[in-house]
């Protein structure tokens, strides 16, 4: 999932406080899980948002609302007109709910209360982790199921570096070796001769870096246009 | 200009090849450069000119490279993987070569988070690259110098003639991969290893015997790492905090009389702890010079280019062998 945590509210205040009628919105899907932009959180920046105007004698009106998810329009459909009654919506969805709620409401900014971290995974209750780096060509078959790329700060596909001390990466004592926890996996399997293979470099372009990324998914979009034809016909569901 | 290196003379010739660290400075005067040329000149066959080391920013490696080279001093220019991608790496290899340098040691290179672990404010929030790590860095070179060609497959005009450096940790974590580690360098074309600092040599031995075992030392030249110890302090900090080296408590104890046979008078705390240090040094050199397998020598003097010369001579390596 994605995880994200919720921004200083000095920073959320100072993008909010010049309007009079501010909606946070919040998203019930990844960013609730990981306790930063559900409806509760949502109704929680709203609350402290309104101490903050009382606080600073700014007659501004704050309110809160969720949907389940802010980057598929069906959620938006029930929502979007009274979305645009406020002057600003404050989203505490990830990145993605900010842009494509942006993209679609029309005269009002929609602004992020979160910040968006990365793809990760519960490790225990109140613990994130990231494990995926969404680079679009996976390869964690060959290191054990443990991605090099999201989880070794140096993103090495024939590691581990001199950087590795006692398990842990050279960047913290508080963050695996990814590689060397590549090769205990590796060995545990009992594939280790797997990792004498020399991994050669990579090509980067189904990665961010070959520039945003697009999916289509043919057959499902000409089904979906064949529905709207026939219920444009007479006598369609239209 | 378009003579061998030196550095791969030596090893050809089988004589122990000895190789030096020099540093460059946080500045843009070259003086200091060229002063440390000449500290190292004639002790060692190839001095390794730091990429930006702990990633902190100064004078770039090529660049220092080609300063040292013009006092005389043979370079190893190293690269790191860590602030270009392929495009300028290859870019800075063609200039490198174009420029007369002949050795390059391919390296990750430390994180960025290292620049602001002591006292510098460094650069922490800079972007890393890691386009390709050390053993497909090893490969582009190869490619570039025995296929004439880039990595991503057009022709060079003139290829880069490098002696294809790595480094390897040989005390690192996990031990027993380590090896499958150097292997891998090796495949991809490395024609020399200088190894991370060695004062455990018994781990080293071992780390050998495998190596040799493979044939590994057949297929490259291993030159040994020593690090030249400056006091308890430094002995001490290796061994808690440096990765993959661990210093036996013997040598710490060693400095640490070294340091109290002086009293209370801290200069000479100082020199009695440096000319243990130098003491130190020349003992692993022999040590490891020793262990079947080895090349030669990677002293690293850190910022104590001055110091070479003595260890050099009395390690009984000097004078440095002469190629015409």
């Amino acid at each position: 999932m994605i995880v994200g945590t919720q921004k200083p509210l000095d920073e959320i205040w100072d993008m909010v406080k010049d309007f009079k009628d501010t909606l946070v919105l919040g998203c019930n899907t990844c960013v609730a899980v990981c306790h930063a932009g559900g409806d509760k959180e949502a109704e929680t920046i709203s609350s402290l948002l309104k101490i903050r105007a009382q606080m600073e004698n700014r007659d501004l009106t704050v309110s809160h609302s969720a949907i389940m998810r802010q980057c598929e329009p069906e959620y938006f459909e029930p929502v979007m007109q009274e979305l645009r009654q406020h002057d600003l919506v404050l989203s505490t969805a990830c990145g993605v709910g900010v842009n494509y709620l942006s993209a679609r409401i029309g005269n009002i900014p929609v602004y992020p209360a979160v910040n968006t971290s990365f793809y990760g995974g519960v490790q225990e209750a109140g613990l994130f982790v990231e494990l995926c780096a969404g680079c679009g060509n996976c390869i964690i078959n060959l290191t054990g199921g443990i991605c090099p790329i999201a989880r070794c700060a140096k993103t090495l596909m024939n590691g581990p570096c001199g950087g590795t001390n006692k398990g842990k990466c050279e960047i913290s004592d508080e963050v695996d070796c990814a590689w060397f926890l590549i090769v205990e996996r590796m060995k545990q399997l009992g594939t280790l001769e797997k990792l004498s293979e020399i991994q050669p470099p990579r090509n980067w372009s189904t990665a961010r870096d070959g520039g945003p990324r697009k999916i289509s998914i043919e057959h499902l979009r000409q089904y979906e246009k064949q529905e709207q034809e026939k219920s444009e016909l007479p006598g369609g569901n239209a | 200009m378009n003579a061998a290196s030196n550095l791969q003379q030596v090893i050809m010739s089988g004589q122990p090849a000895v190789t030096a660290e020099l540093g460059p400075p946080m500045s843009a005067d070259g003086t200091e450069i060229i002063h440390k040329a000449h500290l190292l000149k004639g002790f060692c066959d190839a001095a390794n000119i730091t990429d930006c080391q702990t990633a902190v920013v100064r004078i770039s490696s090529i660049a220092g490279a080609v300063l040292a080279l013009r006092e005389g001093l043979e370079p190893v220019m190293q690269m790191t993987c860590r602030d270009r991608n392929r495009i300028a790496i290859q870019a800075d290899l063609l200039g490198a070569h174009a420029l007369g340098l002949r050795n390059c040691l391919c390296i990750a290179g430390d994180h960025q988070k290292f620049s602001a672990a002591g006292r510098l404010k460094g650069h922490p929030g800079a972007k890393n690259v890691y386009d390709v790590d050390t053993c497909q860095l090893v490969g582009i070179l190869k490619k570039m110098r025995d296929e004439g060609t880039q990595q991503g497959g057009d022709k060079l005009e003139v290829a880069p003639k490098f002696f294809i450096g790595a480094s390897w940790t040989p005390g690192g974590e996990p031990l027993d991969f380590r090896v499958v580690n150097l292997q891998k360098k090796v495949a991809a074309g490395a024609d020399f290893i200088q190894t991370q600092g060695i004062f455990d040599v018994e781990i080293f031995k071992a780390q050998m015997k495998e190596i040799t075992k493979l044939g590994l030392h057949e297929r490259t030249a291993i030159l040994g790492g020593v690090i030249v110890p400056r006091s308890a302090m430094m002995l001490k900090y290796m061994d808690s905090s440096v990765a993959g080296v661990s210093v036996p408590p013997a040598l710490i104890e060693r400095m640490i009389k070294a340091r109290e046979a002086a009293g209370d008078d801290k200069k000479k705390a100082k020199e009695f702890q440096e000319e243990e240090g130098i003491r130190i040094a020349v003992e692993l050199i022999h040590q490891v010079l020793e262990i079947p397998g080895i090349k030669g020598v990677h002293i690293q003097a850190i910022e104590w280019e001055s110091a070479m010369a003595k260890i050099v001579q009395m390690a009984g390596l000097y004078p440095r062998p002469v190629f015409t």
